[in-house]
């Protein structure tokens, strides 16, 4: 394979390689889209799936009186965060060493896995209980872990369907959302050694099976990993924001601890807090608040993990972060309310996006982190694509990143990068026609020939490629005889706004009339 | 008040009848209308599309030929044209414009409006006397609703219309498939979305759909054309223009309402 | 010398910030912040919001304390019941049971042999029905309120703030601290909130009104 080139704005000082792991799909999004589309128990998983959250979502949301101010003050921390990121860091990685932990760097995903298999094996144990993390997943740490001989066990339910399944995560927060109760019980029978062979799909019989099946995994296991949703600068606290109890079985049971963290997730001081407590459960479970968060900062004898480690990862976030419009991706808190709003996502599902982050925030920042290949079927080219632009992500995002906005800034950065194109051709031309009044009338008129390629009925049924998605399932009407400006310009046109004119003025002199009697 | 008619290019082109019929309703309440004939396209598929160095004479364009200021308001019956106008073609100019080309843009996005809001916001009206004795249920369209927050604007004004049986669309906010060349770069998925959004339309018995968008009609309307659905796509302006006087007539075929 | 992940991923963040340079901002902080509502008014809204996350809850006063958990303990057939080391004793006057002073040196298996745990709380929150609990002596160490299925917790009337930024101001940062809104739940299947998965799935809430 040639050497791919990559997106970038050349400049000094350089900016920073793009991330590695699980950021890339093997096809572009309609590709993808083109076989989910197709699998009609997906669609209605999803489908019930989202319209449930929504409905949750709009109910919390709208209890609280200072939403909106919540949010603004969300997306201002952010910001202000990503401007002091340098400073935030070195402090976060004073105050949890002060506190007993050790903190680690990690320029990418391979050097992020690497640094948590060598203390994986210093711990002696050969196999590790894990939180659910986007982070991880991001890396590709199971995997690495496998390979190196440690079984990584997940223990948050929907991501332990997932490895049961052999399957892929496909949302952010419900990383099972495209499996339905029937096929978990199934993948439960299969997969969960010594289960009740008649266990049915009641989804509490579900959750019981899971408790029981990993309870003993808790309770041995010496190693444990997790991501953080965040982590406080002024304090050193590490935040693990979840709702089943496995995150607390994790972060406090065994003796050893590895949490790995995006560097994007530190945020300046303990106070802050009260915001991101209020945002982030509303925005992603649709809850007031989610059943359990966990603070800890360092090591506290005598309770949890004697041993603690975090490792700041970057993996192609300081890349995103050199793009003045694009790095407001970077102030995403893993909510998924975008993903469960998004009637793409709905439609498509998250496989199709390819990434570990799919939806409308996957498809800013996975071509953000990961980079946009100019070759014509570059997967994560083709994610700043799918989206009507709609708008409904950003206003369902709860610290406010103009998403429709950057898929548009992500839009002319490809299209810039990619040379000539025939798309390229045909804008240029076209914007060539409409720059040019006299031009642009006269292909108006030619316009009008379209009503040949019509059939009788004044519909056009079929298009030549790339048009004919289109065309498969919608009717184009002929263009009409007549223009507007062309009508405006005839007689009739002068006669029927002369008349409208005229009738009004009747209007309102009969309307008018008895009012001024009156005073 | 003197105002500024943009017909844009595919009401200008394609569906001259809800252009027409802005321009009377404008008439009708007793403004001067302003149709600066060099007029073209405000750009938004090319910015949609990633292309932002080629609109830039049509920004341009636009900016100099409502620059006028006895231009009081620029009125166009488009969401997502007037969201464009509003928040695209300050990026435009921005990056690839001139001092003088951001002073222009400043100025005509300040008296851009979608006739909806230009009637409610500006001219204070909501009952326009209009007359239309059909059931119509209306898509909000997404530039209009989370752009340009009309809100209930269009629905104010479609409520005080006489003898319409106005139903409601459910799950309305959901975007019909459209966006533009997504329809055609993404065309499965849109067509999914439009299949959605057509259930819900014939499911409420409407004669006609409206909104304030003729390419989002145009996408919903090709659709339930071909399915034959029965249900038509007419364009708000054109219901609104409808009086007791000069009634729309239906047409016997859903498409040619589009047009 | 070679140069470090740190210093490297820290002067990348520079040059980043180099090739496109911050616009400061300003933190609006608009939302609600220090509010009071009177003693009648928080209970009735963090009953109202324990009751919706399916959490247990009783009202007593003070000096009821003994026999409320007495009857809760009982009700849920609790023979062995775990307490932090730092517990006040007399709320224990009416239990019949077996109790089991926790420390650092339990093994953790023992815990999952409780039939249940009664602690304390530091902070409780109103409008989200939430629990903070800090390790401090009456609460325990973390392990001890999520091994065992069941955990009554006392909450103090006077420890309950309306809304989530009263409480994170009354935190002490270095203690760890766990939130608890409910028994433990999911809503991994069909997205649909689920009680009881891994932590307790019974959690019964002692509120009392004059403390």
């Amino acid at each position: 394979m040639s050497t791919p080139t990559y997106l970038g704005m050349p400049a000094l000082p350089p900016r920073s390689p793009y991330g590695t792991g699980n950021l890339r799909g093997d096809r572009t999004f309609p590709r993808a889209a083109h076989d989910e589309l197709r699998n009609g128990q997906l669609r209605r998983n999803l489908g019930k799936a989202t319209h449930t959250i929504r409905a949750k979502r709009l109910a919390v949301t709208g209890e609280l009186p200072d939403w909106e101010a919540l949010r603004d003050a969300g997306s201002a921390i952010k910001t202000d965060t990503m401007n002091r990121l340098p400073e935030l860091l070195e402090q976060l990685e004073a105050k949890v060493t002060e506190a007993g932990g050790t903190v680690h760097w990690a320029r990418d995903g391979a050097e992020a896995n690497d640094i948590v298999t060598r203390l994986v094996q210093q711990t002696g144990s050969d196999e590790v209980i894990k939180v659910k993390s986007m982070a991880t997943q991001e890396i590709g740490l199971n995997e690495h872990l496998a390979d190196q001989g440690i079984k990584a066990h997940e223990t948050d339910l929907a991501e332990l369907i997932v490895q049961l399944a052999d399957d892929k995560p496909s949302h952010i927060l419900v990383p099972a959302i495209h499996r339905n109760r029937d096929e978990i019980r199934e993948i439960f029978r299969a997969g969960i050694p010594g289960v009740d062979p008649e266990l049915d799909s009641v989804p509490a019989h579900l959750a019981a099976a899971a408790r029981a099946y990993l309870r003993e995994k808790f309770l041995t296991t010496p190693v444990a990993v997790s991501g953080a949703n965040f982590g406080i600068a002024e304090t050193g606290t590490l935040s693990v924001v979840e709702s089943e109890g496995n995150g607390r079985m994790c972060l406090t049971l065994p003796d050893t601890l590895i949490t790995v963290m995006g560097i994007e997730k530190v945020l300046p001081r303990y106070a802050d807090l009260e915001v991101f407590l209020q945002l982030l459960p509303r925005s992603s479970t649709g809850e007031r608040m989610n059943p359990y968060t966990s603070l800890w900062t360092g090591v506290t004898p005598g309770d949890g993990p004697q041993n603690f480690h975090l490792v700041l990862l970057d993996n192609g976030r300081t890349a995103a972060l050199a793009d003045r419009i694009g790095r407001q991706a970077l102030n995403c808190i893993r909510c998924s309310a975008c993903l469960n709003v998004c009637p793409v996502y709905e439609r498509a599902g998250g496989h199709a996006y390819g990434s570990t982050y799919p939806g409308p925030i996957g498809a800013v920042v996975t071509p953000q982190l990961a980079g946009m290949d100019v070759s014509a079927d570059d997967p994560n080219s083709s994610l700043p694509y799918a989206s009507t632009l709609c708008g409904a992500c950003y206003d369902a995002c709860p610290v406010k990143i103009d998403i429709p906005s950057l898929l548009v800034e992500l839009r002319h950065q490809h299209t810039e990068a990619t040379g000539r194109t025939a798309e390229k051709l045909a804008m240029k031309a076209a914007a060539a026609v409409m720059g040019r009044p006299g031009v642009y009338r006269a292909a108006q008129k030619a316009a009008g020939l379209g009503r040949v390629v019509a059939g009788r009925d004044g519909k056009i049924s079929h298009l030549p490629p790339p048009f004919n998605g289109w065309s498969d399932s919608r009717d184009t009407p002929a263009p009409p005889k007549r223009s507007f400006r062309a009508w405006l310009a005839s007689a009739e046109g002068a006669s029927a706004l002369r008349a409208a004119a005229e009738e009004g003025a009747r209007t309102r002199t009969e309307a008018d009339g008895p009012d001024e009697e009156e005073q | 008040m003197r105002i500024g008619l943009f017909a844009t290019c595919l009401g200008d082109t394609l569906f001259p009848d809800a252009v027409r019929a802005t321009a009377v309703l404008l008439a009708r309440l007793g403004h001067e209308l302003v149709f600066p004939p060099d007029q073209t396209c405000c750009g938004q598929m090319h910015v949609n599309t990633g292309y932002q160095r080629e609109p830039v004479p049509l920004v341009r364009g636009f900016a100099e030929q409502f620059g006028d200021p006895s231009i009081e308001a620029v009125v166009m019956p488009s969401g997502s044209c007037a969201g464009s106008v509003r928040h695209q073609h300050g990026i435009v100019a921005e990056r690839y414009g001139d001092a003088a080309l951001r002073a222009g843009v400043a100025t005509v996005q300040a008296k851009t409006y979608e006739l909806s809001e230009f009637l409610v916001d500006v001219l204070g009206v909501t009952d326009i006397g209009a007359y239309f004795p059909h059931r119509v249920t209306y898509h909000p369209t997404c530039h209009s609703l989370r752009l340009l927050r009309v809100g209930e604007k269009p629905l104010r004004l479609l409520r005080a219309v006489e003898d319409i049986d106005l139903v409601e669309l459910p799950e309305a906010d959901a975007c019909c498939g459209f966006g533009g060349t997504f329809a055609v770069k993404n065309a499965e998925t849109s067509s999914a979305m439009l299949a959605d959004k057509m259930r819900h339309v014939t499911g409420t018995g409407a004669a006609v759909c409206t909104a304030g968008d003729s390419s989002c009609l145009m996408h919903i309307g090709g659709g339930l054309s071909r399915i034959e659905a029965g249900t038509r796509t007419l364009h708000l302006a054109q219901i609104l223009a409808s009086t007791r006087t000069s009634p729309y007539v239906l047409p016997s075929t859903p498409l040619e309402a589009t047009r | 010398m070679t140069v470090t992940a740190r210093e490297t991923i820290l002067a990348r963040i520079r040059d980043a910030q180099a090739l496109a340079p911050a616009s400061a901002v300003d933190i609006p902080r608009d939302y609600r912040t220090g509010r009071t509502l009177p003693d009648a008014d928080r209970l009735a809204l963090l009953t109202d919001r324990l009751v919706d996350y399916k959490a247990e809850v009783h009202t007593c006063t003070a000096d009821r304390t003994p026999e409320v958990i007495a009857d809760v303990l009982r009700e849920r057939a609790v023979c062995h019941l775990g307490i932090p080391p730092g517990l006040d004793r007399t709320w224990l006057s009416a239990y019949e049971g077996e109790v089991h002073v926790d420390s650092a040196d339990t093994p953790v298996p023992e815990l999952d042999a409780l039939d249940g745990v009664l602690t304390s709380s530091a902070v409780t929150c109103a409008e989200t029905g939430t629990i903070f609990l800090d390790a401090s002596p009456d609460q325990g160490r973390r392990a001890l309120t999520l091994v065992p299925d069941l955990h009554v917790c006392v909450v103090d009337l006077s420890t309950v703030t309306p809304g989530v930024p009263e409480a994170v101001t009354r935190l002490t940062p270095t203690h760890p601290t766990t939130l608890i809104s409910g028994p433990s739940a999911t809503s991994d299947i069909e997205l649909e909130r689920l009680e009881g998965v891994h932590g307790p799935r019974t959690l019964a809430v002692v509120i009392r009104t004059d403390m």
